[in-house]
């Protein structure tokens, strides 16, 4: 009896420790992040203003805002999406829904995994190579967004996939045994189950994109530009790469420090801001499915 | 002529048989009952007479199949109008996530039916077939996941109605539901036999013994007695049945 009750306290002790250390753990993450968005925040939030968001850069980057910038990224946030979604969610929908098991289907995901562990500045020479070089659409926002399209395809590819798996084939085995096809049966039960989970891997896309800086390098980028895209063949200012200029080589430098946490806290906000409208198109989603 | 005629069906998942040479002929209008314990192959032979197994990897299949005098099997069957004709009726409930209505409709649908008129008037029919339609009129357009389980089964059995197939396979229907729901099923089944061939797995004898006119016994795979129901749990000609029956295995 004794023995027994010091062997409880024992278990008791450990699993305290343990659960401790894991809450421990969580916490700093949170932390972590909430270090680095006070600093990012405290940083940069002098500059935010109307005319910060508004206006084109002035003085050598030093003065005025960031216009150009956040409809450049804006543009390839689109751009990429537009390439990059239906390519990813088709190919899953063919690998999840039509190819049987076997080595084909396991070539084709080794291949997209493999794709997924590319670096972007491998990507970036890609698609100088192909899409501005070869295809010659030259330093445009087409290049870049196609890019960075095939950068975020393993993403959206593979979350796809994910949540196709995720639909009990129940519902698979009712449909085609009402003697639907099988695109029936994908179209009209399959894909809006998982609609509300394949937007994730879109949320995912979108934050990956707007932040990635190597892949539009060398497709798309400008240095300095102070007037907005007009077509898909123009060149563009985005914000990442805009932050990275200004930060290491711009006119000045330490003039334009509070510019470029201003550029990173609006970056930021970009990212969380679509991930917020995600997340609600999520939910909305999601609770159409169960009324529909 | 038979409804359903099976000659001499082998059916293999790969290298393992799961059949051996099953003949077997159902009539019209009858309920089939095809009871063995777990894993002799009642329900591999079932998801035949739709060709469900056909979404299964790596199976072949040896013999015939017959359905009102075609080969369901012949190169030319469109297996889609051929299940549209025989429907299925599933182990656990499985409506989809729409609303009650539209999960009657969908079979229509599908078909290739636009003609609005037609859907409502035929998702009321199967609906009142069912006899669902008391319980669910005033929330046709509300997810069919509010309602209980043995509701679910009697939509889903609804939705396989719909489309006007003349054979009805059901695989378990009534083993994830309780006591109510399943008398309520099985009296939908004595309903429903009179336009209907039915064929129906059950691991539940009492309930073979209620529903159905005649019983199939298999085991690991054969088709071992297969006889009017009365004759076959009264008076099985097989020391095997005899056993199973009894309850001395299975």
């Amino acid at each position: 009896m004794k023995k027994e009750n010091r062997l409880a306290k024992v278990k008791r002790r450990n699993q305290s420790i343990a659960f401790g250390l894991f809450q421990l753990i969580s916490y700093s993450i949170v932390a972590l992040l909430f270090i680095i968005l006070a600093f990012i925040v405290i940083k940069g939030f002098s500059v935010i203003s109307w005319e910060f968001i508004t206006e084109m850069p002035k003085e050598g980057m030093t003065q005025g805002g960031i216009y150009p910038a956040i409809i450049g990224t804006l543009c390839l946030v689109l751009g990429s999406m537009l390439f990059a979604f239906p390519v990813g969610v088709l190919a899953a929908i063919y690998m999840n829904e039509y190819v049987k098991d076997g080595w084909g289907k396991k070539i084709i995901k080794q291949m997209t995994n493999n794709l997924a562990g590319v670096p972007s500045i491998v990507f970036g020479l890609f698609g100088m190579a192909l899409f501005v070089n070869k295809l010659e659409f030259g330093d445009s926002l087409l290049a870049g967004s196609l890019t960075l399209g095939l950068l975020v395809l393993p993403v959206v590819i593979r979350t796809t996939e994910e949540s196709l798996k995720a639909v009990d084939d129940t519902f698979r085995h009712a449909s085609l045994a009402l003697g639907a096809s099988k695109w029936q049966t994908t179209s009209r039960v399959v894909l809006p189950i998982a609609f509300p989970n394949i937007l994730t891997g879109l949320i995912l896309s979108i934050g990956r994109v707007s932040g990635e800086t190597a892949p539009i390098l060398f497709t798309v980028a400008a240095y300095f530009l102070p007037k907005l895209p007009t077509s898909i063949f123009d060149q563009a200012m985005a914000l990442p790469y805009h932050l990275y200029v200004i930060s290491t080589s711009g006119t000045n430098i330490e003039a334009s420090r509070a510019m470029a946490y201003g550029t990173a806290l609006i970056l930021i906000i970009i990212v969380l801001v679509s991930n917020l409208l995600a997340n609600a198109l999520r939910k909305y989603f999601g609770k159409k499915v169960k009324m529909n | 002529m038979h409804k359903i005629e099976s000659k001499n069906v082998n059916f293999y998942y790969g290298e393992t048989q799961a059949l051996h040479d099953i003949t077997l002929s159902m009539k019209e209008n009858t309920v089939t009952a095809l009871i063995g314990p777990s894993g002799c192959g009642k329900s591999t032979y079932l998801r035949l007479l739709n060709r469900m197994n056909d979404l299964i990897d790596k199976t072949h299949l040896n013999g015939e199949i017959y359905i009102d005098g075609h080969n369901i099997y012949a190169k030319n069957t469109n297996v889609d109008d051929l299940r549209k004709n025989v429907g299925m009726v599933f182990q656990k409930p499985n409506p989809f996530p729409k609303s009650i209505y539209e999960n009657v409709a969908y079979g229509l649908k599908v078909n290739g039916i636009t003609d609005k008129k037609v859907i409502e008037e035929r998702v009321i029919t199967s609906i009142k077939q069912v006899a669902l339609w008391e319980e669910v009129k005033d929330k046709l357009h509300k997810s069919a996941f509010e309602l209980s389980g043995g509701q679910q089964q009697r939509l889903c059995i609804a939705r396989a109605l719909a489309i006007q197939p003349s054979i009805l396979l059901m695989d378990e229907p009534t083993s994830a539901l309780d006591p109510i729901s399943t008398t309520k099923i099985e009296e939908l089944i004595y309903e429903l036999k009179n336009n209907y061939t039915i064929v129906i797995v059950t691991h539940n004898m009492q309930q073979a013994g209620r529903v159905s006119d005649n019983t199939a016994f298999f085991y690991m795979g054969e088709l071992i007695e297969y006889d009017k129901t009365k004759n076959l749990f009264t008076n099985p000609k097989k020391e095997r049945t005899q056993n199973y029956i009894t309850g001395r295995f299975g």
